[in-house]
């Protein structure tokens, strides 16, 4: 396995990324006071490897979304405690570029103004140098024709490779990626995680893919974290041993097919529990019979 | 020879259109001139049927005012006096400068209240409070406030735009996506950053909405107490005293020529701050 990333390092000739270790210790989180407590995310510990693609998949709903704001600094945990390289997560920063569900680009910046954003704010880079940073990564993600469009003249798939190439000009040492093909349609879809895994596949960064969809989650990762329902704990860790660089015919392999029914079926009864919960009298029955 | 169709390679480039040839052939400009068209013949019609067909025919409310054409002979007729043109120029002053001032001072308080929960605690209560009362309620009072009619009512038309302009900026400011500033503040935004580069670009059209719907309250108000201060030599005159002359000298004519000139200065301040909108938010105007 070692072997083969490395050759897909070098054959593409890029830099390696700095890749963090991301440590995640006895994480909780709830909302609310303490009349309607809601607790989220609870004492989740779980390790994100460097250079490596972790899919974390849970039902809709359970809290990945929190998770992903707490590594990223934008909320803190309850308890528990996340480390970045050994050191405690405090709030934001440049090193944990997040790409949101549907689009986060600023609307009223070009594409061009989008992605020189982050290095224009800090002005950690130079006017000449940055100008050709941001058009070589333009050219990169197939928008150099565009940079000079709005955000909401682009389509969908254009809309999350721009933001890829807003996130990778900050050079983060993780990137976390938050649902981000969500509202894409099937086709596009499919284009974006292997135009993902190719970016991926060349540089070999710490990497952090949140979704639902377990064909897309299998297809991508190295480890793939399957999630409770909430509130998220982790049910189980699995290691995916499809080779790189993956093409989209592997998710037909037997092989992938014993992943996605290990996953389904813990996804399955997680899913039945809320169905449970929730349920009327007169579908107990359904509920109650037992499937997978 | 500008004006034939230029050759490129095997391509021919349609040759550019002046702003007039556009607007020419602009089928939704025809559509409008149409309904304006039609709009002043029935009221053409129907305002002469009592003339052909006796005063039994009259119809209701058209029949009792005079023909657009009388209304036009009756603008001819003002059109070379300086006072009806002082009129406009005062009554534009007036809202000018009504507007301007709740510009300045409503665009930062409404962000200061979508910001800072602490002002937005102090200040939020007493502003709703005052926000119901219409500004004609307020005019006894500003003339208790001001020295000059022509103050008090400049005080009146400011409040009739500042209230609007507030709540717009406060909604606007406060509804942006949070994801804008998540995404910035991982890029290393600090607290200036987030509000020039985001919460203020973000508001723009909540500002052009609420100077929009202030304009229109602000000539309402100039109107109103236009017609209540008289044409003193103070604070008198504008359009609004146009009007209340016209109908104390029982000119009908002259009242819809007053009437039509409010609603044309309406549509010219309206349309100036949609341009300037534009000008301020191109990511606004698509492809």
């Amino acid at each position: 396995m070692q072997t083969q990333y490395e050759t897909a390092g070098k054959a593409s000739g890029t830099a390696r990324a700095h890749q963090a270790r991301v440590v995640l210790r006895n994480v909780s989180k709830s909302y609310g006071d303490e009349w309607a407590i809601q607790e989220v995310v609870k004492n989740i510990s779980v390790e994100l490897t460097p250079g490596e693609l972790t899919v974390m998949v849970g039902p809709s709903g359970c809290g990945k979304s929190t998770l992903v704001n707490l590594i990223a600094g934008f909320e803190r945990p309850d308890s528990g405690e996340i480390l970045i390289d050994g050191r405690k997560v405090t709030g934001p920063g440049k090193d944990r570029m997040v790409v949101f569900q549907e689009t986060a680009l600023i609307p009223w910046q070009t594409t061009y103004q989008n992605v020189v954003f982050g290095p224009k704010l800090r002005g950690d880079m130079g006017g000449k140098e940055l100008q050709q940073e941001a058009e070589s990564l333009l050219t990169k993600v197939g928008l150099y024709e565009f940079m000079h469009k709005y955000p909401t003249q682009l389509s969908g798939g254009m809309q999350r490779r721009a933001e890829l190439a807003r996130a990778l000009i900050n050079k983060p040492s993780i990137l976390i990626m938050d649902e981000p093909f969500r509202g894409l349609d099937a086709m596009s879809r499919g284009l974006m995680q292997e135009f993902f895994l190719r970016l991926f596949e060349e540089n070999r960064r710490t990497n952090l893919f949140v979704t639902s969809e377990i064909d897309e989650a299998i297809f991508l990762a190295d480890r793939l974290v399957v999630l409770s329902n909430r509130p998220a704990t982790v049910c189980k860790v699995i290691d995916i041993k499809l080779p790189r660089p993956r093409h989209y015919t592997m998710l037909s392999s037997q092989e992938a097919y014993e992943y996605k029914r290990e996953a389904m079926s813990i996804l399955h009864d997680e899913a039945m529990k809320s169905f449970k919960s929730g349920v009327s009298a007169d579908y107990a029955d359904f509920a109650n019979q037992p499937h997978a | 020879m500008t004006d034939v169709a230029q050759t490129s390679g095997t391509y021919t480039l349609p040759r550019r259109r002046s702003k007039l040839e556009k607007l020419i052939q602009n089928v939704s400009f025809w559509r409008g001139v149409t309904a304006i068209a039609v709009f002043l013949g029935m009221w053409e019609v129907g305002s002469r049927i009592d003339e052909w067909f006796g005063e039994a025919y009259t119809v209701p409310f058209v029949g009792l005012i005079p023909p657009p054409s009388a209304v036009f002979l009756a603008w001819l007729e003002i059109a070379p006096s300086a006072g009806y043109w002082m009129s406009w120029v005062e009554s534009f002053k007036r809202v000018l400068a009504g507007f301007i001032v709740a510009m300045i001072v409503g665009i930062p308080f409404g962000l200061a209240l979508a910001v800072n929960k602490y002002f937005r605690a102090l200040f939020f209560p007493p502003f709703e409070i005052l926000r119901p009362i219409p500004p004609l309620a307020w005019v006894p009072a500003s003339l208790i406030f001001w020295p000059t009619n022509e103050m008090s009512i400049a005080f009146v038309t400011f409040l009739g735009a500042f209230f609007t302009v507030v709540i717009n900026v406060l909604g606007g400011a406060r509804t942006i996506d949070i994801r804008y500033l998540r995404a910035a503040q991982s890029m290393g935004a600090n607290q200036w950053d987030l509000f020039s580069k985001i919460i203020l670009p973000g508001t723009l059209p909540s500002i052009f909405t609420g100077a929009a719907v202030g304009m229109g309250i602000t000539w309402e108000v100039v109107l109103a107490a236009e017609m209540i201060s008289g044409g003193g030599t103070q604070g008198g005159g504008g359009l609004g005293f146009f009007i209340w002359n016209s109908y104390m000298g029982g000119s009908l004519e002259q009242i819809i020529v007053g009437m039509i000139s409010i609603g044309i200065a309406g549509y010219l301040s309206s349309s100036t701050i949609r341009a300037v909108g534009e000008w301020f938010m191109p990511w606004k105007r698509m492809f």
